[in-house]
């Protein structure tokens, strides 16, 4: 068995005893940071990001890889204890989760929620295992045509899926786009839109912008309403599902993993809509429909598999085509780049034990998350009580240093601060962030390929309608674009959204 | 009578944008469309964003939006120039004045702001940045810097 093969390989990775212990330590930071109120896997991954810098590559992205499921994971403990979620991909899970925990079965719906995230990340571990060669060896025949393509359907796709206005999403992603641009012009060494700035040779490092809009942009909202933000914690008792609640979790966990599973795959989305989408059929399904939205335990379980499974399944894109499908896995290409790994295709041939190693360890990951969680679940209980107050200035602090530690220079902490403002604002004006730092890492590859390809192709247009796999792309993109306009979609698309705020 | 806000103003500054990219990267190369220069694409996307905008200019309109909601000024000054402040003066000052005041100032922007508890925070954060991040991870910045003869 080939597929054994590569997994043992993979084993041998990630499960030596220095792989291992960073793996731990991801997983652990992840989730202490996670579990702060209104800290999302973005900011947190953008926060502990140069921590991993000085170890060598493999040991690095797995720590990374860590560190987004322990947010992920701690964000759906805060989601559930305090009714604050940390991201988009936790709203669904406050809805039925915190009526849980009101109702003193806090116990039970962090145990849904640890094992439908442990059973579906089981799971996509093996569809990326089984996927991501073939894919791969497919993604070796893609020209600069085909990429170019794909990359227009994961912008298109994060714009569809992303919050309020599509011409604003739109917007946001040229924006993005453009401003990657910003820096050397790699074919012909023009300084584009520098200013004579300097320190813009190298362009804007796009932590820097994770952390100005996602860390920076974030606290100013949250202070916003500080007044009526009040941490009221309720007490983790019943910490074990009764056996009817195991019966009850079953198939909304195997619903949820499928759901979730299928659409992290496709670029652009990531998990929260696997999340959104897991609920609301369960929610029309399920048995115990009338108890959704006071307490249900189904109502926990199935999208945490979904997030969970969609979380992982996203790395299938990332690790094959090296197309990032939201901002998380943006990072992670990011981080990729800096260790001296272009994400792609032949990174799988090339470099088997980082890419075996990377998904075993994806497992690893999630077995010491479902065992980190019980006996810690005081420590975290504790980490949320810190109130709001002290712990915005910490995760200041944090970015600021950290954002300096990239180049070690003063710059990057300007433009995180000029990107908080940019951030805020946008919020203000109802653009979501999301689709545009997307947009920020794709813009430079985007120009190369469309280069390549007309390079190729004489300078004719056509060349992205005649080749078939691209042609397909194109047209994926264009119908997942228009059924945003058919008034039917449109209305699933915000009552989804208005659901996960409500 | 401009009916959404958020589109009118979303789409000034789209166009705006986008008008500046257009101008700025006249100056580069334009290249052909075989031969791309490097303003070939910052054009297209420049165009591309400034129709985007007029959209949004010309529907804010005609449909019907939600209001803005109101800008926490206090927030975004509080949070932002402390920032910059931090970014300013860390290498002059050190990491040990730059801190505390990065986080006395930013605390200042909460409702719920009390001096004694943010000063303690302050030291035990120095404290701890300094041991982790100077001496641990060995990032290049002064405890107290020459400013204060560091």
């Amino acid at each position: 068995m080939e597929l054994m093969g590569h997994l043992l390989l993979g084993l041998q990775t990630a499960a030596t005893p220095v792989n291992l212990f960073y793996c731990f330590i991801g997983v652990f930071l992840g989730t202490a940071i996670g579990v702060l109120p209104g800290l999302g896997p973005t900011a947190t991954i953008a926060m502990l990001l140069p921590v991993t810098f000085v170890l060598p590559p493999v040991t690095a992205l797995i720590m990374l890889a860590g560190i987004y499921y322990g947010s992920q994971y701690g964000g759906s403990t805060t989601s559930i204890l305090v009714n604050l979620p940390g991201e988009a991909a936790s709203v669904v899970t406050t809805l039925d989760g915190h009526q849980m925990a009101k109702q003193g079965r806090a116990g039970a719906a962090l145990a849904a929620s640890a094992i439908g995230s442990f059973f579906a990340g089981t799971v996509a571990t093996f569809l990326i295992a089984g996927f991501g060669p073939p894919l791969a060896s497919v993604a070796l025949k893609f020209g600069p045509a085909e990429f170019f393509s794909l990359m227009v359907l994961g912008l298109v796709a994060s714009v569809v899926l992303a919050q309020g206005s599509l011409l604003h999403a739109i917007g946001m992603v040229v924006l993005g786009l453009l401003l990657g641009l910003i820096g050397t012009d790699v074919n012909s060494g023009a300084q584009r839109f520098t200013f004579g700035v300097y320190e813009l040779a190298d362009g804007i490092g796009f932590v820097t912008v994770a952390m100005g809009m996602f860390g920076l942009g974030e606290i100013i909202r949250n202070l916003e309403n500080e007044a009526e933000r009040s941490v009221m914690i309720t007490k983790v008792t019943g910490l074990w599902p009764t056996r009817e609640d195991f019966k009850r979790m079953v198939a909304p966990i195997l619903r949820g993993t499928a759901i979730g599973s299928a659409l992290g795959i496709l670029p652009g989305s990531g998990s929260i809509l696997g999340s959104f989408a897991a609920y609301s059929i369960e929610k029309k399904i399920s048995k115990n429909r009338a108890e959704f939205g006071k307490g249900a335990i189904e109502g926990v379980a199935a999208p945490e598999s979904a997030n969970n499974a969609g979380a992982q399944t996203s790395f299938i894109p990332l690790l094959t085509l090296g197309i990032p499908s939201n901002p998380v896995s943006a990072l992670m290409v990011g981080a990729m780049i800096i260790h001296g790994i272009q994400p792609g295709p032949s990174v799988i041939h090339e470099q088997p034990a980082l890419f075996w190693g990377m998904i075993v360890s994806m497992w690893i990951g999630n077995l010491i998350l479902v065992v980190l969680n019980y006996p810690l679940i005081g420590m975290w209980v504790r980490m949320i009580r810190i109130p709001y107050q002290y712990l915005y200035p910490g995760i200041l602090v944090f970015c600021a240093i950290g954002v300096f530690s990239l180049k070690n220079t003063e710059f990057d902490i300007y433009f995180m601060a000029l990107f908080g403002v940019i951030g805020y604002v946008f919020s203000k004006l109802g653009c979501e962030p999301a689709p545009m730092l997307l947009a920020f890492i794709l813009g430079p590859l985007m120009e190369e390929y469309l280069r390549r390809a007309m390079l190729l192709s004489r300078g004719d247009p056509w060349v992205f309608v005649q080749r078939p796999i691209s042609a397909t792309l194109l047209a994926v993109a264009g119908l997942a674009m228009c059924s945003v306009l058919i008034p039917a979609f449109s209305k699933t698309r915000e009552e989804a959204f208005v659901e996960g705020s409500g | 009578m401009i009916r959404s806000s958020k589109d009118f103003w979303t789409g000034l500054i789209y166009i705006f944008f986008g008008a500046s990219a257009i101008l700025i990267a006249r100056d580069y190369g334009m290249g052909t469309g075989g031969k791309m220069g490097p303003a070939y694409f910052p054009t297209v996307l420049g165009g591309l964003l400034a129709v985007v905008g007029t959209i949004a200019v010309i529907r804010s309109f005609i449909v019907p939006g939600t209001p803005i909601g109101a800008f926490a000024f206090k927030g975004l000054v509080l949070v932002c120039t402390p920032v910059l402040l931090f970014g300013i003066i860390v290498r002059g000052a050190g990491l040990a004045v730059a801190l505390p005041l990065l986080v006395v100032i930013s605390a200042s922007a909460s409702v719920r702001f009390h001096w004694r508890a943010t000063l303690i925070m302050a030291a035990g954060l120095t404290i701890f940045c300094v041991l982790v991040f100077l001496k641990g991870l060995g990032i290049p910045l002064p405890v107290l810097g020459p400013w204060f003869g560091g």
